[in-house]
């Protein structure tokens, strides 16, 4: 939990304005908010609240309750939908695809000179803007390839923050190595600006993930990291079930530290590889990646 | 593993002392870069060293440069830990010898990611 999560007193709201939410929620982005998750309805709102001038995150879920779903709805579930994220979150997942991973992909694609990487909650853009600096950094000879580099959320808000690699420096004092700060970084005030080459390596992207998905090309590397814990078991199948349709039979899919496919869908192998995990898509008899 | 903590304020040694301990280090902490240096006359049996810029007399940037020339210490990891946070102070670190940046504030979470940036297990 962040500290911003902790609600101020006065923004309690009801048990029924809480059951409110979590339908909508529900309804719009298949995420399941458990019992318990008031905090985080009335963290997550109260921002959104106060920007739209209402008194109490109380006062806006009754507005949203009172008015037929439109625009201020979709901003609701946007909100409460952000995952945290940071540069190089949790170390080994980067070290993993900066060593292993993409060296093996570079390899293997090298007579097609095509590599396709979508990561697919990015939030405000950590993720995808850390593997962004690791090819700058380490493979330089990917001059010439047609890379398509892909990263999507379910916020807006969040794909525009992305879009703009603009960060405060509480984010870039998160995960990012030094030396990668005084490389990709310029200082603008009080903020952190990555440098236009890194940050336009990702083409950014709204996408819903309970929605049909908009990305349909084969892809070597997906990263679905924190997402699936919010679903129920039914949409984890259906996200997998759709992952194993876009993943190439030799690409890799990443998830989330304390997310697996186990139980869910039998049809991804699991290989460690460094000090992480990634799932591939397990062969048909017959058939060699 | 051991860590050698240098900062002239007393709250800070005792929070970066509060997460390294906590974290499985045995810790020194001292107050100013010649106590570091002196302590280093004789015991070099240090993995990591956490150094503020703005130290009384010797700053910090001066104490890693002497740092890096010391004998038999060039395993050291050595990590800023400071107010500073111009893009140019970075940098100068990284040019002198320091391994990682850290600005401050930076809570227990962030100052243990920066470790494992250093091949250090936490």
């Amino acid at each position: 939990m962040r500290a911003s999560d902790l609600p101020a007193p006065q923004s309690a709201i009801s048990p029924l304005a809480f059951d409110y939410i979590r339908r909508l929620v529900r309804k719009e982005s298949s995420i399941v908010l458990d019992d318990g998750k008031t905090y985080l309805v009335t963290s997550r709102l109260g921002p959104l609240a106060r920007e739209c001038r209402f008194e109490s995150v109380a006062a806006f879920i009754s507005h949203l309750q009172s008015t037929s779903t439109g625009k201020l709805h979709t901003l609701a579930v946007e909100a409460i939908a952000t995952t945290e994220t940071s540069f190089f979150r949790d170390h080994h997942p980067f070290a993993a695809l900066r060593d292993e991973i993409l060296p093996e992909m570079v390899r293997r694609r090298s007579t097609s000179r095509t590599l396709s990487i979508w990561s697919a909650a990015c939030s405000s853009g950590q993720e995808p803007h850390s593997i962004a600096m690791i090819l700058r950094d380490r493979f330089a000879n990917l001059e010439g390839w047609n890379l398509q580099l892909a990263a999507s959320d379910i916020s807006r808000r969040m794909t525009d923050r992305a879009r703009e690699g603009l960060y405060t420096q509480l984010e870039v004092n998160r995960g990012l190595p030094a030396p990668y700060l005084v490389r990709f970084f310029e200082q603008t005030e009080d903020r952190w600006l990555l440098r236009e080459d890194v940050r336009k390596l990702f083409r950014f992207f709204h996408q819903n993930l309970a929605e049909p998905w908009s990305v349909v090309a084969p892809v070597d590397i997906l990263i679905l990291r924190n997402v699936l814990i919010y679903f129920d078991v039914d949409m984890r199948r259906e996200v997998l079930r759709r992952v194993r349709g876009l993943l190439r039979p030799d690409g890799y899919l990443l998830l989330g530290s304390a997310e697996t496919t186990l139980n869910i869908d039998d049809l991804f192998t699991r290989v460690p590889v460094g000090r992480a995990v990634f799932y591939q898509v397990t062969p048909k008899k017959g058939q060699e990646r | 593993m051991r860590a050698l903590i240098i900062d002239d304020s007393r709250a800070m040694r005792s929070i970066l002392v509060g997460i390294l301990d906590e974290a499985g280090f045995d810790t020194v902490p001292v107050a100013d870069a010649e106590e570091a240096l002196a302590l280093l006359d004789s015991d070099r049996n240090f993995e990591l060293a956490l150094v503020d810029w703005n130290l009384p007399a010797m700053s910090g940037l001066e104490l890693v440069v002497a740092l890096r020339k010391i004998p038999n210490l060039e395993d050291l990891r050595l990590m800023m830990v400071t107010t500073e946070t111009e893009l140019e102070r970075v940098r100068e670190a990284l040019d002198s010898g320091a391994d990682e940046y850290i600005m401050k504030p930076f809570d227990k979470e962030m100052l243990l990611e920066k470790l494992t940036l250093l091949g250090i297990d936490v």
